[in-house]
């Protein structure tokens, strides 16, 4: 496995092999492992081992970038070679920084958030098997079909620069995403954690297969308006699509829906959101594709939108920019991609707060103030229609419930929705405690489970 | 060392730990991915990668490692893992294991190309996106310009424990630009020839002189400007004419994803999600009107398509096979595991996989529709038509798990009224339920008007794989179509 030194014992040697002004190595990779399972069967079984060397070169306010996946002499030189035959070519960016140095800015917390646990890294295909067999014996005891993943990986990252810049982050992860199925109906969820001892799948798979059941013989409703509660899984995969419009570079490119709103009270005034990447419910690495430490940025306040992140050159091309007495405070936040490249920067630790003490509801209390509403387990294939007021399409999928005089009365078709994210946003009438969440179109967040009012169905699908 | 003894190293190996069945694939990629945007390059990027990926079968279950190390050592030790991990698949079975038989190939082929992309300078393609650029952003009310070329080079080596021993080289070329024009309350974007990249092929250099690139940055950014002042699409029933990038993607969602048999089977259920399309309904079921003709073809025949190859990653020879002939649903895409399913004796030929660190599955080849018999121009198709939309470059996609129900939103339109082309109409959107909307297509054009477009990022399978995939379509005609939906 890739460590520290072993990084910079890379960068030594590629700065003797390089004619550039400044030399950047981010070297990523491990060992990833999946069991997939199907028809109570595990049908894939995979496992990678590897990592990638990705060479970036200045050259007189130029660059580029070249990728290896060796880390032989040969093929360093290669690479380096390519790198700074594409950054020569170019013409000189006078927006282009030098990389970056230590220490500016400096690390918000004295500690790195340990996200490495043995425990984890040690797991084998026996144990992933043994644990799938589990998830099996459950849906046979239901009489139940189960397909799902259970996957696990030990992975790094480091970003090494000619200027100084050291930094290395390990981290393990252990997922398991669930999916029961019966005649007419289905049952899912989806956990991950650094730490495989936060994983109950056998819970996990009762809650599934409880949908599952629940769900059967689904009733038909019509498109509409509807009070819907959405577990965190459904309101993470919703709201996980504005946050690429949190960035600098976005708002600069005029392709953000915050263009001309920011300091506006956008969102309902219980929305309150930051960038964490230090929550103990978070994961991924402390620093962004420049190996600046990312600090705490609170993107959005009581519904107002506060903040944007940025990347080091965003930030000063926005400085410099005639928006910059619009958009807030801007300062380096640790929130680049790996240069070069065409987005800028994002946000990726969202953190939802939850609602003021004593205001926290549970999904059952959702469902026991709703007249007549809509539970959502999971949505599917989400895409955006309109960017402003970020109309999002999608499909309710793997549960979704009519819930009438407060209790759950029996599974309903699944929906097409076409709904604003501003205009949801602005409806949320109840919140739960925020969890770390995983769905399928966004990363993971910590996010709450959430009632919104008038939430916008416009089709009805066949199941 | 040759690829040859590394393969037999890896195949070897499993052999001897107990494996009834091994291949491996020792595959070389390189790529390069070149931007610009609003006059300056954003991108510019290379990327070399070389692995080897050990599928096996033990004890009648699958196992897969992989590995970036092709030291002997490292590659007999990732041949033991597969059989490792084959054994602890074995622990949780309820279904058997068994492949369709393939005679073993052996094979040299290396795709069709005039000019191998890596062999054009850098100069020549900055300047390129850099003329590009600059024409778009000579339309006043621009606001972001961004334009691209990707190319590949994937080069393939296939051994497995039957005798199949294949080498393939591929080269893969993409290119294309966005525009977008923000004013108000809008953002509004087109793209060209086709959204999100451009048109992937599995073509040479040649590809980009084809596309006009700067020939057509003027007129698309003019559109991009002019959708502020068109009227939005309106919603109803309507009479819609896609063109043929649309009709496509239409083709890759509601078709080339329901026919995957590992979909219909269940063995996606937790992610890609699963099909209506029950085996019952081979050979059963009306899919589409009389003159919906449908083909997954993977041959060199079929044409450039980003799902041409001479075999798949299971060793199976590129075929022809008929999904939709005259409306009738007569075939699924399958594999040598699956192919006993619906009672083939052999496997359709279509695994594929996303690099040498990933498994083989069920994927879209070229899945195509065939052009009308008759010669049918899109003016004359226009012309025909007294009353509809006509909707030009996906703008959002979006269909459920079982492939029911869809919503596409296209970035422009034009209104047809008396068989011309009217107003520009903004924000369109259609929606509707698979085999009810190919039951309600009337006409498509022909061959001349055909064209075989790419779409390089087809998200399936955990973890996740991106395939290219090829779509042969033309500008078609639908009646009673709903429009507008999506903003009711």
């Amino acid at each position: 496995m890739m460590t520290p030194e072993r990084a910079q014992e890379l960068l030594d040697k590629a700065k003797k092999l390089t004619s550039a002004d400044d030399i950047e190595l981010i070297i990523g990779g491990g060992r990833n492992a999946l069991t997939r399972f199907a028809n109570n069967t595990i049908h894939q079984n995979v496992a990678e081992e590897g990592f990638v060397i990705s060479v970036r070169t200045v050259i007189d306010g130029k660059t580029a970038r070249a990728t290896t996946n060796k880390s032989d002499d040969d093929s360093l030189r290669r690479a380096i070679k390519s790198a700074e035959e594409l950054t020569r070519v170019q013409e000189r960016d006078p927006d282009l920084l030098p990389m970056a140095s230590p220490g500016d800015p400096p690390r918000p917390h004295a500690n790195r958030p340990s996200r490495h646990f043995a425990s984890t890294a040690a797991i084998t295909p026996e144990d992933r098997a043994a644990g799938v067999g589990k998830i099996v014996d459950i849906a046979k005891k239901h009489s139940l079909v189960t397909a799902g993943i259970y996957s696990t990986s030990d992975t790094f990252e480091a970003l090494v620069n000619s200027r100084g810049v050291n930094t290395f982050h390990a981290e393990t992860k252990a997922e398991v995403s669930i999916t029961m199925l019966a005649g007419d109906s289905s049952g899912w969820q989806k956990a991950n954690s650094p730490n495989v001892g936060n994983i109950d799948a056998a819970h996990l798979a009762e809650v599934a297969a409880r949908k599952a059941l629940g769900s059967a013989k689904p009733t038909e409703l019509p498109p509409g308006k509807y009070a819907v509660i959405l577990e965190p899984a459904a309101a993470l995969d919703l709201v996980g699509f504005m946050f690429y419009d949190f960035g600098g570079q976005a708002v600069l490119d005029e392709r953000s829906f915050l263009s001309n709103r920011i300091g506006t009270n956008l969102f309902g005034e219980n929305i309150t959101i930051e960038d964490n990447a230090y929550h103990p419910l978070q994961s991924g690495a402390p620093f962004d594709g420049e190996g600046v430490p990312r600090q705490r940025v609170t993107l959005v306040e009581d519904g107002v939108i506060k903040s944007l992140v940025y990347a080091r050159g965003t930030a000063a091309k926005m400085r410099a920019s005639e928006l910059a007495d619009k958009v807030g405070e801007i300062r380096v936040t640790g929130h680049g991609f790996a240069l070069p490249n065409d987005m800028g920067d994002a946000p990726m630790n969202i953190v939802f707060s939850g609602p003021p003490t004593g205001q926290t509801k549970t999904v059952d209390e959702m469902i026991a103030s709703t007249e007549r509403g809509v539970l959502v387990t999971r949505c599917w294939y989400i895409r955006e229609v309109e960017p402003y007021e970020k109309i999002l399409t999608g499909m309710t999928r793997d549960g979704t419930f009519l819930v009438e005089d407060g209790k759950i009365k029996g599974g309903v078709r699944n929906f097409r929705f076409n709904q604003g994210l501003v205009h949801l946003l602005n409806n949320v009438e109840q919140m739960g405690t925020p969890v770390r969440a995983s769905g399928e179109e966004a990363f993971d967040m910590v996010v709450p489970a959430m009632k919104v009012r008038e939430f916008n169905f416009t089709e009805v699908t066949k199941f | 060392m040759s690829m040859k003894e590394i393969g037999a190293w890896a195949l070897d190996t499993a052999k001897s730990r107990g494996a009834t069945y091994g291949d491996a694939r020792i595959v070389d990629e390189r790529s390069r991915a070149l931007m610009t945007k609003n006059g300056k390059v954003a991108h510019a990027a290379d990327s070399e990668s070389l692995g080897i990926g050990i599928r096996v079968i033990a004890e009648n279950a699958w196992g897969f490692a992989a590995t970036d190390d092709l030291s002997r050592s490292s590659v007999e030790a990732t041949a033991a893992k597969a059989v490792s991990i084959a054994r602890a698949s074995a622990k949780v079975k309820a279904q058997e294991l068994r492949l369709a038989d393939e005679k073993p190939a052996v094979a040299d082929w290396t795709s069709p190309h005039q000019i191998d992309p890596f062999t054009t300078s850098l100069e020549q393609n900055l300047d390129l996106l850099m003329q590009v650029d600059a024409e778009l952003r000579k339309v006043d009310g621009v606001t972001l310009a961004e334009a691209n070329v990707n190319f590949r080079k994937c080069e393939q080596w296939f051994y497995s424990t039957e005798g199949s021993d294949i080498h393939q080289k591929r080269f893969i070329t993409g290119a294309g630009f966005d525009v977008y024009s923000f004013a108000g309350t809008e953002i509004q974007k087109r793209s060209y020839p086709n959204s999100f990249g451009g048109q992937y092929q599995n073509n040479g250099y040649e590809l980009i002189a084809e596309l006009d690139l700067v020939g057509n940055a003027g007129r698309i950014a003019e559109q991009a400007v002019a959708l502020h002042k068109a009227d939005q699409c309106p919603q109803g029933n309507f009479t819609l004419i896609l063109d043929s990038s649309q009709l496509g993607l239409q083709i890759h969602e509601s078709i080339g994803h329901p026919i995957e048999l590992d979909r219909v089977l269940g063995m996606e259920a937790n992610f890609a999600g699963t099909s209506f399309l029950t085996t019952e309904k081979l050979r059963n079921l009306k899919y589409g009107s009389d003159i919906v003709n449908v083909v997954a073809d993977a041959t060199q025949q079929h044409g450039p398509g980003l799902g041409t190859f001479a075999y798949d990653d299971e060793g199976v020879a590129a075929q022809c096979t008929p999904i939709i002939t005259k409306g009738e649903f007569i075939g699924y895409l399958t594999s040598r595991e699956t192919a006993h399913a619906v009672g083939d004796t052999r496997s359709n030929g279509t695994m594929r996989a996303e690099g040498w660190n990933r498994i083989p599955i069920i994927r879209m080849t070229n899945i195509s529709i065939l052009p009308g018999e008759k010669p049918l121009t899109f003016d004359q198709l226009i012309s025909n038509t007294d009353d509809g939309i006509f909707m030009q470059t996906n703008r959002s996609w979006s269909i459920d798990d079982k492939r029911y129900n869809f919503q596409f939103g296209c970035e422009i339109a034009w209104e047809i009224k008396g068989g011309k082309l009217g107003r520009m109409l903004k924000n369109p959107s259609y929606s509707g339920i698979t085999t009810e909307f190919w039951n309600s297509m009337d006409a498509i054009c022909s061959r001349d008007q055909w064209t075989l477009w790419g779409t390089p990022n087809c998200g399936k399978a955990q973890p996740m794989q991106t395939m290219g995939t090829g779509h042969g379509a033309a500008p078609a005609r639908f009646r009673n179509v709903k429009v507008g939906s999506a903003f009711r």
